[in-house]
């Protein structure tokens, strides 16, 4: 905590719903002390613009998705001493994501009136499978609280605590009932990464993975015990391929689903 | 009655109140708000609530939680550190809140595993002084089992149905009333305030015998003898490698279990980076983090993480607290949501029961 | 220090060991509280890196040592990394001494076997200084350090001046050597056939990684070292360091305030599984 030069911040916009900047902006107050202590170089959302500048750090929302961002995230990448992807499109490839399994182009053209106007890439990807990326942040949006751990685990000179433990971790923190137990609800929160404080099971309904896996994310015994809660393998593919179908744990588990359905 | 006089004397009193489709211990709004008729079907795996037709206050057998989170936080901050104008680091203990608490209809299994909570928080010098101070200012109403879930196995771990220590007031609920008798001097001077009459010889023995229906009306039991040398000498056995398929690793049996105390420490800053608070939260053997050595994870995947749970709670607690860590609620077979029964698994490495 | 929070204390001076190890010389601000810190080889300290979290480290200086308290550090975890970039004049916390100790008292008239491997040797190192202090109530003492790599030993010149003094071998081995390695290039159990100590009368104090450890005891006990006179220093997750956390749980036995220093035969039977 030795009074520090300003670092440089930029955060900078893919394909996403711009729901993560948001999580900065819903910081209010805590983000005006934050903003003290950092220089907010480029923000479309928040108004400084300047996509170009040399910065210490860059947070990355939304996934690759169009040729344009496909140069666009190398240079960044140049002027990013530090890259930190947020949100699930940037960690996963996002809901958009669900197109990779299908045939994008033929969507595109039942779905757009002009289908030659629409420069859209196959696949929708991580920005990882791309460049470089010093940190990932779940979630679908990542919260605030997340956003000001990072960022304050930098200020201070230490890497951000990665913290891959499941959603029941903090559910039971927060002293909810398993829904899974009580209810006989289908959950996604024994594969799914913490984050969000249990938002979801603490309004008394299932957890939809939008944080992505946990680590140790056994989605064989779960979608096993979905079977047992009555779905059925195509609604336990659906449960799985959702906000993170394409992280590599939740899209071997909507695979697994689907071959029992296809036996 | 017992309600409106710990109100009176300044307690916070909770009882059970039906919440998310379970049992939980809520603060009473009045002396008369005690509801009656829950009650609660368990399983592995599945808790359903149920109406008693018999309207009973206290006919359920237990819910997620009942004393644990009162006395050891599920989160709460130790200690804080401040950055002051001189660059100086100030460090300051965390004094929390410790209202007078009533806690009312907790079980005989609840009082076994507060007693191992108290063991473990308590030793040492100094004891943990957040545990401490909470401890004191609790009042404790307990209550005989007499509907034990399909869960329960105090009976055979030597802990229930029917408090025999650690209360200030036990109750025994019969069609006409309860008996009550007193475990503490708190306890008895309250008895003494309310002038009850005294229970007859056949509410006496009416109250016994509902023990003992109770404890004889229990499905499960973990396998008769000290498991400690048994587990520790079947660590290789496959079974683990088994119940490593089925298991989540989510947590919820550690979380659930009165007994469990595992805890983590972590430090969070203030918005402005001149301050942060250390705080404490409940924390799981089959979380990541609980393995974590620089570098590398003691126990990586779920396979060491259930046995780390399994072993400490049935077998090296006996070398810390004397005794084994199971009092036998049953909590973790209800709360798992894969149906993992301990019991059973115990039966298994044991040798007790073939493998299903 | 009984209290659970951390005292302020101020990094007196800084030596980069190795390109990620380095050492803080630390001094409690309160000067009532540094004169009255006492600690035994073999403890920790709980160090704080101002709102990172708190990281256990053992203490590695003299224990006669009144106006420092020595620690040396790999930058491996986000607070040992924080902790590297702190400069003489920075502040951090502080708790401790926690723990149980090398049982030198009970050690005195023996031969004493020092057996480390990788950044092991800083336990170690502070029982060094202890016993040089006090070299007429020991018999030999014979130091064997095992190292991965041959750029990954620090404290070299303290080796060499160790290794001229009477009664006492110092052995070393890297897994990879190099040019300028002039020691034994294999595993540091190759190293104790040379070992020069009387196993009737010796004692053993091994620190390092487990599998290290268990073939460095393996050789030891062969040599008919008993396994009462045998000790390691073990290590696990510790948050609390008061035996309440529960990370640091291997079997029965809470490593923050049973251990870190074991007995062999505690913990031998568990050492044999992987996951404890």
């Amino acid at each position: 905590m030795r009074a520090p030069t300003r670092p440089r911040v930029a955060v900078h916009k893919f394909s996403s719903c711009d729901g993560c900047q948001l999580a900065f902006l819903n910081l209010g107050e805590d983000l005006l002390a934050l903003a003290e202590r950092v220089e907010l170089v480029h923000f479309a959302e928040a108004g400084p613009l300047d996509p170009d500048a040399e910065v210490d750090l860059a947070f990355v929302e939304g996934s690759v998705s169009t040729p344009a961002d496909l140069e666009r995230i190398q240079r960044i990448r140049r002027h990013s001493r530090m890259l930190i992807a947020i949100g699930a499109c940037a960690t996963a490839g996002g809901i958009q994501a669900l197109r990779n399994g299908a045939d994008g182009a033929q969507w595109i053209a039942q779905i757009y009136g002009r289908p030659d106007a629409v420069a859209s890439l196959e696949r929708s990807t991580p920005i990882s499978s791309h460049v470089a990326v010093d940190f990932e942040l779940w979630g679908c949006p990542v919260s605030g609280p997340q956003i000001l751990a990072v960022v304050n685990s930098l200020l201070l000179g230490a890497a951000p605590r990665d913290d891959a433990d499941k959603v029941c971790t903090e559910c039971k923190r927060r002293n909810f009932a398993c829904v899974m137990v009580s209810r006989g609800i289908p959950c996604m929160g024994p594969v799914t990464r913490a984050g969000c404080g249990a938002l979801c099971p603490g309004l008394g309904r299932d957890c939809y993975g939008c944080y992505g896996p946990a680590e140790n994310a056994n989605t064989d015994a779960l979608a096993a015990q979905f079977g047992r809660q009555g779905l059925d393998p195509p609604a336990i593919a659906r449960r799985f391929r959702s906000i993170n179908s394409q992280a590599p744990a939740f899209l071997a588990a909507a695979d697994k689903a689907r071959m029992k359905r296809d036996e | 009655m017992l309600v409106a006089r710990l109100m009176e004397l300044g307690y916070r009193c909770l009882g059970p109140a039906a919440e998310n489709g379970a049992i939980v211990m809520r603060e009473l709004a009045a002396p008369d708000a005690l509801p009656r008729g829950l009650q609660a079907a368990q399983a592995p795996g599945r808790y359903r609530l149920q109406q008693d037709p018999h309207q009973r206050y206290f006919a359920w057998a237990n819910g997620p939680q009942a004393i644990k989170p009162h006395l050891f936080a599920p989160r709460e901050s130790l200690w804080r550190a401040q950055r002051d104008e001189q660059g100086r680091l100030r460090f300051t203990a965390v004094a929390p809140p410790a209202p007078m608490l009533a806690l009312i209809g907790v079980r005989a299994c609840d009082l076994a595993a507060l007693a191992l909570q108290d063991a473990h928080f308590l030793q040492g010098d100094p004891p943990d002084a957040h545990y401490a101070r909470r401890r004191e200012q609790l009042f404790l109403v307990a209550v005989q089992c007499a509907e034990p879930a399909s869960t329960c196995f105090c009976a055979s771990t030597g802990d229930g149905p029917t408090p025999t220590a650690g209360y200030d007031i036990a109750l025994a609920e019969l069609a006409d009333g309860f008996v009550a008798a007193a475990g503490s001097r708190k306890g008895a001077a309250l008895l003494d305030a309310l002038n009850l009459p005294p229970a007859s010889p056949q509410q006496m023995a009416a109250a016994r015998q509902q023990g003992q229906a109770a404890a004889a009306s229990q499905t499960r039991s973990l396998p008769g003898r000290a498991l400690r040398d048994v587990l520790m000498g079947r660590l290789e056995h496959p079974r683990w490698d088994e119940v490593a398929t089925r298991c989540l690793a989510c947590g919820n049996c550690t979380a659930v279990c009165p007994t469990c105390f595992c805890h983590a420490e972590m430090d969070e800053p203030a918005p402005n980076g001149q301050a942060s608070e250390h705080v404490r939260m409940w924390d799981s053997c089959f979380g990541e983090s609980h393995g974590h050595l620089h570098g590398f994870n003691v126990r990586p995947d779920i396979r060491s993480r259930y046995r780390q749970w399994l072993t400490h709670k049935l077998a090296t607690w006996h070398d810390q607290y004397g005794r084994s860590g199971c009092v036998g609620c049953g909590r973790c077979i209800a709360w798992c949501p894969a149906e993992i029964d301990l019991t059973a698994e115990a039966a298994v490495l044991a040798g007790d029961r073939e493998p299903s | 220090m009984t209290a659970r929070q951390p005292l302020e204390a101020i990094v007196v001076e800084r030596t980069q060991e190795s390109p990620t190890i380095f050492t803080l010389q630390l001094r409690l601000s309160d000067a009532a509280a540094q004169a009255a810190y006492r600690f035994a080889p073999g403890q920790f300290n709980m160090l704080y890196l101002a709102g990172v979290g708190e990281v256990p480290i053992s203490v590695m200086s003299d224990p006669q040592e009144r106006d420092g308290i020595g620690h040396t550090i790999r930058a491996l975890g986000r607070v040992t990394q924080g902790l590297a970039a702190l400069r003489p004049g920075d502040s951090l916390g502080l708790r401790g001494p926690y723990g149980r100790g090398w049982p030198l008292r009970e050690m005195e008239g023996r031969d004493v076997v020092l057996v480390t491997g990788g950044l092991g040797c800083a336990p170690v190192v502070s029982v060094i200084h202890y016993l040089l202090r006090r070299r007429e109530r020991y018999g030999k003492l014979v130091v064997i350090q095992g190292v991965k790599h041959a750029e990954d030993l620090i404290w070299r010149e303290q080796y060499d001046r160790w290794a001229t003094l009477p009664d006492t071998q110092v052995l070393l081995a890297a897994n990879q050597g190099g040019a300028l390695w002039p020691w034994h290039v294999g595993h540091v159990t190759e190293l104790f056939e040379q070992a020069r100590f009387d196993p009737g009368r010796a004692a053993a104090l091994m620190c390092g990684p487990e599998g290290m450890m268990r073939a460095a005891a393996e050789k030891l006990l062969a040599r008919g070292l008993p396994e009462s006179r045998l000790h390691l220093s073990m290590e696990r997750n510790m948050q609390c360091a008061v035996g309440r956390c529960g990370h640091c749980q291997f079997g029965g036995a809470f490593v923050c305030r049973d251990g870190p220093v074991f007995d062999w035969g505690q913990v031998k039977s568990l050492l044999e599984h992987r996951g404890f």
